[in-house]
Order: C-alpha cells, then sequence, then structure tokens
C-alpha cells in the first residue's frame, strides 16, 4: 500500500461540506444516513413538544445531538475522501492550467492562445523545450520527450506520428525536434478530467456492488424499523409504556449505520488509491471489476520481455576482430543511457571482460529522430551505433564502404525474431544482436497473480516454439503464439465465454478492440489515444504489470466493503443488550438481568450506545480510507482473518467500548 | 436419552440412503421399476395435458406450482363448505362456515396444516381422505419439486440424461417433478408406514364412531374412526403435521406405542434429512452435501439438546411442588424427552403435527420450537427447507465474498441487484409478516382472544403467526382461533409464507443458471470448509436473533423471567 497521502483536508472545507450534504436531495443518495437525519428530526420535534408543555428534555436534547453528529460523520467521511481525490486530481490539472499552446491555424499560420481554449481536433506545434500543453496525437514529425513532470521517470522516451507511440501527454517536455499535436479531447473532458468528476458527489454513480450493498442495507434497516415501531404495540399488552425518545435511538442504534455512513468514502478512496499508484480508472466500476479478474491477457513485447532491447550475441563484418567490435560497441553505448546501451556496455564487460575506455571520449552525441544514430566522438574519430538502414544512409553520406556481409547477418538475426543494430566507426565493424529477454522479477508477478486467482496468458507474433520457451521461463499459465489483432479479440471472447473476466493490457490503435471487449482494458499512457479511449483504465506510468495493483486495489475495496458491514451487523448484539433493559427499565424492571453490562442508568445506556454509534464511524475513517487488507492474499486466508477481527471482533469491541463511555458518562455525575 | 440418539442416527442413516433414490428419480437416470412407473405416469401426464419433454423456465415453473396448488385448493374449499351434503359423512357433520372453510383450504393447501377445527368432530370422512390427504400428498411434493428445480438453476439449468450441456434459464418440468415424487417417493414410503402403523393399532376404516361405554360413564361415549394410518403416514413423512384427531399425534388413536411414536419421530425427520443429502449430488457438487447436512445437524443438534434440557426441568410454575421434569401437557406414555425431541423437530421442519402440548412446555422449551420456526430452513419443510437454506447461503455467500474481495458468487455465477433485490425481500418479509401481524393483534386484545395475559400471551400471539408463516401448523394453543379474524389474517401469513419464499428463490435460481459459471479459482470463495460453515451458522443465528429478540424477550424470555421472579 502506498503510504503517500500528500493531501491533508483540512477542518474548515469538510465541515462546510458536511454540512452542505445535509440538504434533502443530497442526503437521501444515502437511505440509511437519510433515516438517522429524519430521526434526528423527529427527535426535534421531542424536545421542542417537551420544551412547550415543560418536561425535562435534557435526554432528548442528548439524543438530538448525537443523531445530529452520526450524520454529519458520515457525511464528513465522505468529504474528506472527496477532498482528497479532488486534492490528487487537481495538482496533476494545474500544471496544464497555466500552458499556453501555438495553434496551427488552417492556413497555415499559428497564433498563442491558452491551453484551456483548444479544442479537440485542434493542432499545435510543439518545439524543443517546449511544454505539450495538451493530450493527444502527433500527426507530423517525432521528437524525444521528457515525461518525468508525469510519469516520474526521467529518461527520455522516443513519440513519432503515426504507430503505437504517438500519444502524447499535456505538461511533459519535449527535448527535441519539433511535432504537431492534435488535441485528443475538449477542455474538461479528457480522463483526468473525468477522474475528478467520477469523485464528485454529483455526478458520481453508484457502482453495481454498492448499489448492491445498499439494497441490503436498507432491507436490514426497514427489518429494523418494524422491530422499533411493532415493540412498542406487544408491550403494551403487558402493560408497558416505552418511550418515544429511547425507540428512536434503538432504532438508529440498530440500523447499519457505521458501514451506511463509511460506504461513499469506501468508494471514492478505492479511487483514490488507484490515483496514488497513477493509475487512472475512468469509472469507480473499473476499479471494482479489477478486483473480479480471472484472467490477463498480455502481449509479451515490453511486458514480459524487454522486447527486442538487449545485447545477446556479437556479429563482426567485412573480417574485423570480435574484440575491435565489443571494444567500439562499448564504447559508443557509454553514454547512452537506454536499455539497449546499457546492455551493451554489460555484454561486453560480461562475455569478454571489456571496459569502455572512457577517457577516450571527446563528446558523446545523443540520439537525434533524424539521424536516427547515437554515439561518441573519441580522439581518433567518431562511433556509431544505429539500426542497418540508419548506418547504410550514413554509409552512403560519408561514402564508407558497406560490407558485402553485413545484409546477410543482419538478415539472419533479424529472422530469428531479434534486432541488428550496427556499429560504424571509419568503417562499418559489426552488428550486435539485440533480442528479447525476459524481465528479471516477472516470474514472480506472475506467481502473484495466480496466488490471486488470476490466470496469466502471454500474447505473442513469435512462432508457437519460440513463443512456448518464453512462457515457460516468464512463468505465464498459457500462451497464444502468432497473434493478430483479430486473435488477441478472439481470445478475450473465447476466455468470456467461459464465465471468465478477462483484463487486457495494450497501448496500440490495432489493441482498442480488444481493450474495449476486455472487462478491464489497462492502456499504457504512452500508447495511442485510441487505445486510450477504448480502454476503462489508463496507467500513466505506461507499466503494464500495473495491473497487480489494479486487482488488488479492486480486491481491498471489496473488503473493505464487506468487513465493515459484518463489522456494523455484529455490533448490533451489543447494542440490543445496551438500550433494550434500559428501554424496559421503568415498565419491565424484571429484565434487568439482561443488563450483562450493569450501565449506570437506563439514560446513560442509550447515550453511551449512541454515542459509540456516532463515534465509530469517525474512528473508522482512516481504515475506510486505507483500506483493508492489501488485496494480496488467498482467498480463505482474507475470510478467516477478516471475520475474526470485524465479525467476532464486531460482537465483542462494543460491549467494552460502551461499558467504558458509561463510565466516563457516570463520571460526569449528570446521571443519577 | 438412547431413544433420542437411536432415532436420530437412525434417521441419518435412513435420510442418507434415501437421498441416493431422491438423486435418481430427479436426475431422470434408468430406475428399476422404469417400466412399472411409467405404465401409471404416461396416463397422468396426458390426463394433465401436459408434454413432458419441454423443460420450464422459473416463471412457467411457479406458474404450474401456483395454478395446480389454487386449484385443488379452491377444490378442497369448496369440499369444507359442502361436505354436510356429500357421501362418505357417516357421523353428521355439518359444513364448515366460510371463513374456517378457506382457512382450512389454504392451510393444508400450504403444506402446513394450522388446525382451527378439530378434526374427527367437524371433517367428514370425504373432506380427510380426499381434500386434506390430497393436497397432504401434493403439496410437499410440490415443495419438493421446486426445491429441485433451484438446484437445477444453481448447476446451470435442466440437463436431460446424457446431453452434454444443461439449457441455462430452464429449470425442469413441474408436472414431470410432481408426478415422480409422487409416485416413486411419497406414495410407497406412505404406503410402507401406513401398513406398520396399522400394524400398531392405528385405525383405517370407512367405518362410523363406534359407541363405547366407558366405566363411568351411564352414556355411551361415541369414538370416531376413519382411514386414520394413512393420514397419520402423509403427515409425518410430507411435513404436513394435520392428524385426523384434534389432539394429533397425543390421542393413542393416532399414536399408539412407544415404536409407533419412534417411527412417526423418525419420519417428521426423514425426507427434509433426504432431502439435504441429495442436494450435493443433484447440485453436481458432492462436497456441498456435507456444508449443508453439517450446518443443518449442527444447528438441529443444538435446538434438541436446548429444548430437552428445558423440558427435563420441572415446570416453572410449579416448581415448589414437583422436581421431576415438566410432565404438564405430555403423555405419560412418551414421557419429557421423546416429547422435547418430537416438539423441537416438528417446529423445525415445519411439520407440526404433535404429541405433546407445546403451550405448556418451559418458556425455554416453547423459546426452542419458535426458534426451530423463525430459522425454518434447520431442516425445514420438504423442499421448503432447502430453498430457505439456500436463501441463508446467499446472504452469507453475499457478505463472506466480500470479505474475499471478490464480487459475491455462488459456484462461479455472480449474485447480481436483482439476486439481492430479491434476498431482501426475503430477509424483511418474515418480520412484516410475524410481527406486524402480531402487533396488530396484541393491539385489539378482543380480536386475538388469547386465554393469557402477560407475557404468555404474547407468546402464544407471535407463536401462531410464525407458524402460520413458516408453514408449520404446531399451535401453541389456548388460543379462541377459529374467529373470522384469526382465519383470514393466517390466511394472510400462510400465502405469503408460503409461495413469496418459493417464487424468489426459483427467480434467483433462474437468473443463475442463464450466467455461464467461472471456473472457480484460488480467490474465489470456498463454501465447503469448516470455516464457511461456521460462518453461515453465524449468520443465521445473527439474522435470526436482530430480527426476533425483542419478540422472543417480550415471549418466552419475559415469562422465564418472570416465573423466576415469582419464586
Amino acid at each position: 500500500m502506498s503510504a503517500s497521502v500528500p493531501f491533508a483536508p483540512r477542518f474548515g472545507p469538510v465541515l462546510a461540506a458536511s454540512v452542505v450534504k445535509l440538504a434533502p436531495t443530497q442526503a437521501a443518495r444515502n437511505p440509511v444516513m437519510f433515516l438517522v437525519w429524519m430521526g434526528t428530526l423527529l427527535t426535534a420535534v421531542v424536545v421542542v413538544r417537551g420544551l412547550w408543555v415543560g418536561d425535562s428534555v435534557g435526554f432528548p436534547i442528548g439524543v438530538l445531538v448525537l443523531l445530529a453528529l452520526t450524520v454529519l460523520f458520515a457525511n464528513a467521511a465522505e468529504a474528506v475522501a472527496e477532498a482528497r481525490a479532488r486534492g490528487q486530481a487537481g495538482s496533476l490539472r494545474q500544471i496544464r492550467t497555466e500552458l499556453r499552446a501555438r495553434r496551427r491555424l488552417d492556413d497555415g499560420r499559428e497564433e498563442t492562445v491558452p491551453a484551456t481554449a483548444l479544442r479537440r481536433g485542434d493542432r499545435v506545434v510543439v518545439e524543443a523545450g517546449e511544454l505539450i500543453p495538451v493530450d493527444g496525437d502527433i500527426v507530423e514529425g517525432m521528437a524525444s520527450i521528457n515525461e518525468s513532470a508525469v510519469t516520474g521517470e526521467s529518461a527520455p522516451v522516443l513519440r513519432e506520428a503515426g504507430g503505437d507511440r504517438s500519444g502524447v501527454i499535456a505538461g511533459t517536455l519535449v527535448l527535441s525536434d519539433c511535432i504537431v499535436v492534435e488535441v485528443g479531447a475538449d477542455p474538461g473532458d479528457s480522463f483526468l478530467d473525468r477522474m475528478i468528476a467520477l469523485v464528485e458527489n454529483a455526478q458520481r454513480q453508484k457502482t453495481p456492488n454498492e448499489l448492491a450493498l445498499t439494497v441490503l442495507l436498507a432491507a436490514m434497516s426497514l427489518v429494523f424499523i418494524i422491530v422499533v415501531v411493532t415493540l412498542p404495540l406487544l408491550a403494551r399488552f403487558v402493560g408497558a409504556e416505552l418511550d418515544a425518545t429511547m425507540l428512536l435511538a434503538l432504532l438508529v442504534c440498530l440500523i447499519p449505520t457505521t458501514i451506511a455512513g463509511l460506504l461513499p468514502a469506501i468508494g471514492i478512496a478505492g479511487m483514490n488509491r488507484a490515483f496514488a499508484e497513477r493509475l487512472i480508472a475512468k469509472s469507480g466500476k473499473a476499479v471494482e471489476v479489477a478486483g473480479d479478474i480471472d484472467t490477463l491477457l498480455i502481449d509479451k513485447t515490453g511486458t514480459i520481455t524487454f522486447g527486442n532491447r538487449h545485447a545477446t550475441a556479437w556479429h563482426p563484418v567485412g573480417g574485423t576482430r570480435v574484440q575491435t567490435l565489443v571494444e567500439a560497441a562499448a564504447l559508443a553505448s557509454v553514454a547512452d543511457p537506454t536499455p539497449e546501451g546499457r546492455s551493451i556496455v554489460q555484454l561486453a564487460a560480461d562475455a569478454h571482460a571489456i571496459r569502455p575506455q572512457a577517457a577516450r571520449i571527446v563528446r558523446s552525441i545523443a540520439f537525434s529522430a533524424q539521424t536516427r544514430m547515437s554515439g561518441v566522438e573519441t580522439e581518433a574519430g567518431l562511433i556509431y551505433k544505429g539500426a542497418i538502414d540508419a548506418v547504410r544512409d550514413w554509409c552512403v553520406q560519408k561514402d564508407i564502404p558497406v560490407p558485402g556481409d553485413l545484409p546477410a547477418v543482419a538478415e539472419r538475426i533479424a529472422r530469428k525474431g531479434a534486432t541488428p543494430l550496427a556499429v560504424v566507426a571509419d568503417r562499418v565493424l559489426g552488428v550486435v544482436e539485440l533480442s528479447d529477454v525476459v524481465k528479471p522479477g516477472i516470474q514472480a508477478r506472475f506467481a502473484r497473480l495466480r496466488r490471486m486467482g488470476v490466470r496469466s496468458v502471454m500474447i505473442t507474433g513469435d512462432n508457437p516454439l519460440t513463443a512456448a520457451a518464453i512462457a515457460a521461463e516468464a512463468g505465464v499459465d498459457d500462451f497464444v503464439a502468432e497473434a493478430t489483432p483479430e486473435a488477441k479479440l478472439a481470445a478475450i471472447r473465447r476466455e468470456q465465454a467461459q464465465g471468465r473476466l478477462v483484463a487486457m493490457v495494450g497501448d496500440g490503435t490495432n489493441d482498442a478492440p480488444a481493450l474495449a471487449q476486455a472487462d478491464i482494458g489497462l492502456a499504457m499512457n504512452a500508447g495511442t489515444q485510441a487505445a486510450k479511449e477504448a480502454a476503462n483504465m489508463v496507467d500513466l506510468d505506461s507499466d503494464p504489470a500495473k495491473l497487480i495493483k489494479a486487482v488488488e486495489i479492486g480486491k481491498q475495496l471489496l473488503v473493505t466493503r464487506g468487513a465493515l458491514t459484518t463489522f456494523s451487523l455484529a455490533n448490533d448484539v451489543a447494542k440490543y443488550f445496551a438500550v433494550l433493559p434500559a428501554l424496559f427499565a421503568s415498565s419491565l424492571p424484571l429484565f434487568a438481568p439482561l443488563d450483562v453490562m450493569r450501565l449506570h442508568s437506563p439514560q446513560s445506556a442509550v447515550l453511551s450506545a449512541l454515542i459509540y454509534n456516532a463515534l465509530i464511524i469517525p474512528a473508522l475513517i482512516p481504515l475506510a480510507l486505507r483500506g483493508i487488507g492489501t488485496g494480496a492474499e488467498p482467498g480463505d486466508v482474507l475470510l478467516r482473518r477478516n471475520l475474526a477481527i470485524y465479525g467476532l471482533g464486531g460482537v465483542v469491541a462494543p460491549f467494552a467500548a460502551i461499558k467504558l463511555i458509561d463510565l466516563l458518562l457516570a463520571g460526569t455525575g449528570l446521571f443519577l | 436419552m438412547t431413544e433420542l440418539l437411536l432415532v436420530l442416527a437412525t434417521t441419518a442413516v435412513g435420510g442418507a440412503l434415501l437421498s441416493r433414490h431422491l438423486v435418481a428419480v430427479f436426475d431422470e437416470s434408468r430406475f428399476r421399476a422404469d417400466e412399472l412407473h411409467r405404465r401409471v405416469e404416461a396416463p397422468l401426464y396426458r390426463l394433465l395435458g401436459v408434454a413432458p419433454g419441454v423443460p420450464m423456465d422459473w416463471r412457467g415453473y411457479f406458474g404450474a406450482l401456483l395454478l395446480f396448488n389454487l386449484l385443488l385448493g379452491a377444490l378442497a374449499w369448496l369440499v369444507f363448505m359442502t361436505q354436510a351434503w356429500l357421501p362418505l359423512n357417516p357421523d353428521r357433520v355439518p359444513n364448515l362456515s366460510w371463513d374456517l372453510a378457506l382457512h382450512t383450504a389454504v392451510s393444508f393447501m400450504t403444506n402446513t396444516n394450522q388446525q382451527h377445527y378439530s378434526g374427527q368432530a367437524q371433517l367428514s370422512h370425504l373432506s380427510q381422505t380426499f381434500a386434506i390427504v390430497t393436497l397432504q400428498f401434493v403439496t410437499p411434493a410440490s415443495g419438493m419439486a421446486a426445491a429441485v428445480a433451484m438446484l437445477r438453476g444453481l448447476r446451470g439449468g435442466f440437463q436431460w440424461a446424457g446431453a452434454p450441456a444443461p439449457q441455462p434459464g430452464r429449470l425442469g418440468h413441474f408436472h414431470v417433478d410432481l408426478v415422480r415424487s409422487l409416485t416413486r417417493v411419497f406414495l410407497p414410503l406412505a404406503l410402507l408406514l401406513s401398513l406398520v402403523l396399522v400394524w400398531q393399532g392405528v385405525p383405517a376404516t370407512y367405518a362410523p364412531a363406534t359407541q363405547v361405554t366407558t366405566l363411568e360413564a351411564a352414556a355411551p361415549q361415541a369414538i370416531p374412526l376413519g382411514p386414520v394410518a394413512p393420514m397419520v403416514a402423509i403427515k409425518q413423512l410430507g411435513t404436513n403435521g394435520g392428524g385426523w384427531y384434534g389432539p394429533n399425534s397425543a390421542t393413542p388413536l393416532e399414536n399408539p406405542t412407544p415404536l409407533s411414536n419412534a417411527l412417526q419421530t423418525m419420519a417428521i425427520l426423514l425426507l427434509p434429512v433426504a432431502m439435504a443429502f441429495a442436494a450435493g449430488p443433484l447440485l453436481r457438487r458432492p462436497r456441498v452435501t456435507a456444508l449443508i447436512v453439517g450446518v443443518m445437524a449442527l444447528t438441529s443438534a443444538g435446538l434438541v439438546a436446548l429444548g430437552v434440557h428445558a423440558e427435563l426441568q420441572p415446570n416453572a410454575a410449579a416448581v415448589a411442588y414437583t422436581d421431576g421434569p415438566n410432565m404438564e401437557g405430555k403423555e405419560q406414555r412418551f414421557g419429557a424427552v421423546a416429547s422435547a425431541l418430537w416438539g423441537t423437530l416438528t417446529t423445525q421442519t415445519s411439520n407440526g403435527s404433535v404429541n405433546a402440548m407445546h403451550d405448556s412446555f418451559n418458556p425455554l422449551g416453547g423459546m426452542t420450537a419458535l426458534v426451530g420456526m423463525f430459522v425454518n430452513a434447520v431442516w425445514g419443510g420438504v423442499g421448503v427447507g432447502l430453498i430457505g437454506f439456500v436463501v441463508y447461503l446467499l446472504v452469507t455467500v453475499f457478505l463472506a465474498g466480500l470479505m474475499v474481495g471478490r464480487t459475491p458468487e455462488l459456484f462461479g455465477r455472480k449474485l447480481d441487484l436483482p439476486t439481492i433485490q430479491g434476498l431482501a425481500v426475503l430477509v424483511v418479509l418474515p418480520p412484516a409478516v410475524i410481527l406486524v401481524l402480531s402487533a396488530v393483534a396484541l393491539w385489539h386484545p378482543a380480536l386475538a382472544g388469547t386465554s393469557n395475559p402477560g407475557f404468555h400471551g404474547i407468546a402464544q400471539v407471535v407463536y401462531e403467526y410464525t407458524s402460520a408463516f413458516a408453514n408449520n401448523g404446531s399451535g401453541f394453543e389456548g388460543l379462541g382461533d377459529n374467529t373470522p379474524w384469526w382465519n383470514l389474517s393466517c390466511v394472510l401469513a400462510l400465502l405469503l409464507g408460503r409461495y413469496v419464499p418459493i417464487a424468489i428463490p426459483l427467480y434467483i435460481a433462474g437468473r443463475l443458471s442463464a450466467q455461464r459459471g467461472a471456473p472457480e479459482t484460488a480467490a474465489s470463495l470456498r463454501i465447503d470448509t469448516p470455516l464457511f460453515a461456521a460462518t453461515l451458522i453465524g449468520v443465521i443465528a445473527l439474522l435470526t436473533l436482530l430480527t426476533f429478540l425483542p419478540a422472543l424477550m417480550l415471549g418466552p424470555i419475559g415469562e422465564a423471567l418472570a416465573l423466576a421472579a415469582a419464586r
């Protein structure tokens, strides 16, 4: 669980929001708390009537205050969660409101406008050194971009028009080149804006599970209304008159206010936790469904493997010695922070014990989108490495002869499914083979998913043999080889037809149908706008393994609801034993033996139960916001622990708490 | 006490064995006596005008059940109101008033057998043997059919023997299930038991009352007779409970010997137990049987222990005079243990036949009987007990399912919003009927006509409505209950307590069967564990306690405390 809670809501706004939520239209959204609110008004009537006829109103006033507090505490729980969500999302939104954009007009001229004035379909020009003003897709050019402001990853990423890496995010910095970006969404309609709207009370829709729980809680409340309304009629038969205020207090104690008061906060907090993990859910339902995922379909490249980004072999050409190639390649990669650069240095050191002599470097030449090569300048001259055709272009330009065996070597590597990377100095030295390597630690992640009941299926364009080897190494449960986009869609439908809930991780435009078909489509923020539109979750860090977090957060959400519901209902046993003897104390004193807590007086007993009932809501707010458990344990472990804590604990704890509150109340001397 | 254990153990073994027969009957498996049965059943299907080939959805199934029940109920109502003019009335019994006839018809139509009349004195042989006994056969068969249909839904739909896949949304064919359960289960068992009862001395005749000159009386006493043994047999086997004679199985003519008493005790429990054993195989999930039987047996044993313990104490109102067990309202022939055992079992199973007067039980003994009816799913009536149990199971699955972090699901099928709405209705219904009707009756004591003041008076009224709603039929007695108010208000409780708790689970089963069941994973909630069984018992106890604790306080608990205080 991410402990970072950067936005501690302030007291004033929360109090104000809690009062605003008393408005009947808002209060009626939560039937159980609405009942308490009605009870408060009824008690007020009792107080006014008491004042009118001159009865003592100390006890009804006490009840009135406690009922009002119960409602306010529940509202505060929701307000705190909302304030937090708004704070988290607002910090991201803030970046973009201050941005300015160069909008390209139809006649080709440019005008400078605030980013908020941009509409979907507008095109803006962004050059090196400028911040991208909006979310959108690159339609012209390519650029390296620093996305650390949004993703926290400092290594620059390459984005280019057309293809699966065309998405850009507002607030990120263009490092090189110049691009034209098409605006993806109107202001207020980006997925970030939608996520903010989701947590605001007015637009928030109850999720299916929240609705089901609300129905059950309403049913329990109805049961208790029937019990409390019929009770005085039954009691009248034995000549007992029951006090109306005490009956109201009994009703409020019995109805499940604890869970009902915290229910909205739990839902919002689930989205907040997702957000803290930099996962943006487009609906509350998405977070909830994530916990139910049975099958994860996951692309091999870039997820399970590094995606042809690891040096695994050297292929000298034109009669060059291996030693020479290794030394040059390592030297050319010293200043290269990309994974492939680092892997070349690593392989040189591991396989040949060659450490590049950094002292020889005069300056390093960063990757540029134009040359598509990077390298270093040494005393002896330039050394570049790059894609075969980029190197070939360079050779033509510089009149360097291309060795005859280069095309054959390159093709042989490509046919294996690996990527050839040529190294060129004064002549072409050879080719470094970059191939797929399974990410370290990925096995543990799939094992963890398996413990959580999620089956992982790898999807790859590789032939079945290669796919099987990688699947076995990565520890996935199954794989689909030689997969086309249609095959992905078919695989999802096949799993769904067996009643499974499927998650799909993707980033490309051709993933969009599959992302839409899957029950959870998790799009990478670096992916295309189409993918992000089709998905119901977007990961700002573009980390496919983030799905594990999404599953955990979804599970945690449901566990929190279930545990607090159990707690709320289990509490009723103690409340019955506190309030029922008090209710009958004056008219049917023979029930005194049922007062197992030996409470001070009937009034103090009822007030103690009400105080407990009210205070337990704010006491549990931190738990509701943090969530219960980690979401990563198997089912029976979770059930055993939650039953022990919230079931048995829920029966026992209120006995102790009510007794303690009663002792304190008795200590005030207000009760005889 | 040895007798008690022997009765329970024999019933458990018998139920387990019988369950294999039930599975064969309802899974359309091949049968040794198939040909014979078919010769009886085929004309029956033709007579009913049904095509057994088409399985019904939940609406069709419930509609057929309701229609069939209502038709027979209406017929019975007419017979009761016209029996004086109909044949088979050797003792010249007059017609029943319209409201008493309605209550009696509905009471037997709902498998309740609550009796606001005294059988031998107010019903003709025709009414008893045709109107009542027919319903005593048909209603448990209807309950059994409904339970089987629900189980089919939970496992994915009706499936023909040998068919590759179930038909989602289809629950089976009501008339086929009804006929098969009648011809293959109820008739053979009832025939067997009634023969044994005749051997033990229970009358079976169409002769009029015999005139006997007793020792004390100058005038001869009329002892009504009739085909008593067959009625007693189906009364016990079909969780019916309505006897030929007013005092039910407390009278020697219905229950003459210790053996007949033991056999009838077993018969009360036999089919509910067998249904619990059959549930797992019918669901194609044998391990579920362990859960159902385990939870029911533990809960049942707990209540039996409590009930027997309460009756072994001296009569709470007469502690000053005796220190023996409470024998008020009990047959000397049976004693406290056999009476308390019968009393707890008959209320657990929605049977309602009695061999002692529950009104005279010690307060806590009466409370045990009440609690058995509040729960009404351990073991519950034939079929409907299992249905009620599944409702508790679904509520528990919802709570526990959330606690394992998944959208709650049973057998891989998710409990969606309409399912939860259905469960919500079933949670609210018992207090809405029992407590509201009790409150109204006690509000106007003139209506209630209770014979006792104080807590015992409240207990009587709550017991009467609970017995009606739980389709139990046993009486706390002491109520002047043949009045339009009691007859009509009980009719309401009877109908709501019978048909809503059948309709909603069938609806839920139909819904769930339309979903494709997902295979279970490590993250799924496992329901075949002791942990889940304990949770289920906890949920049953909590729901019952939270709903009915105040009523119990003002009834038996208050009475117990008042009697203790009086000492």
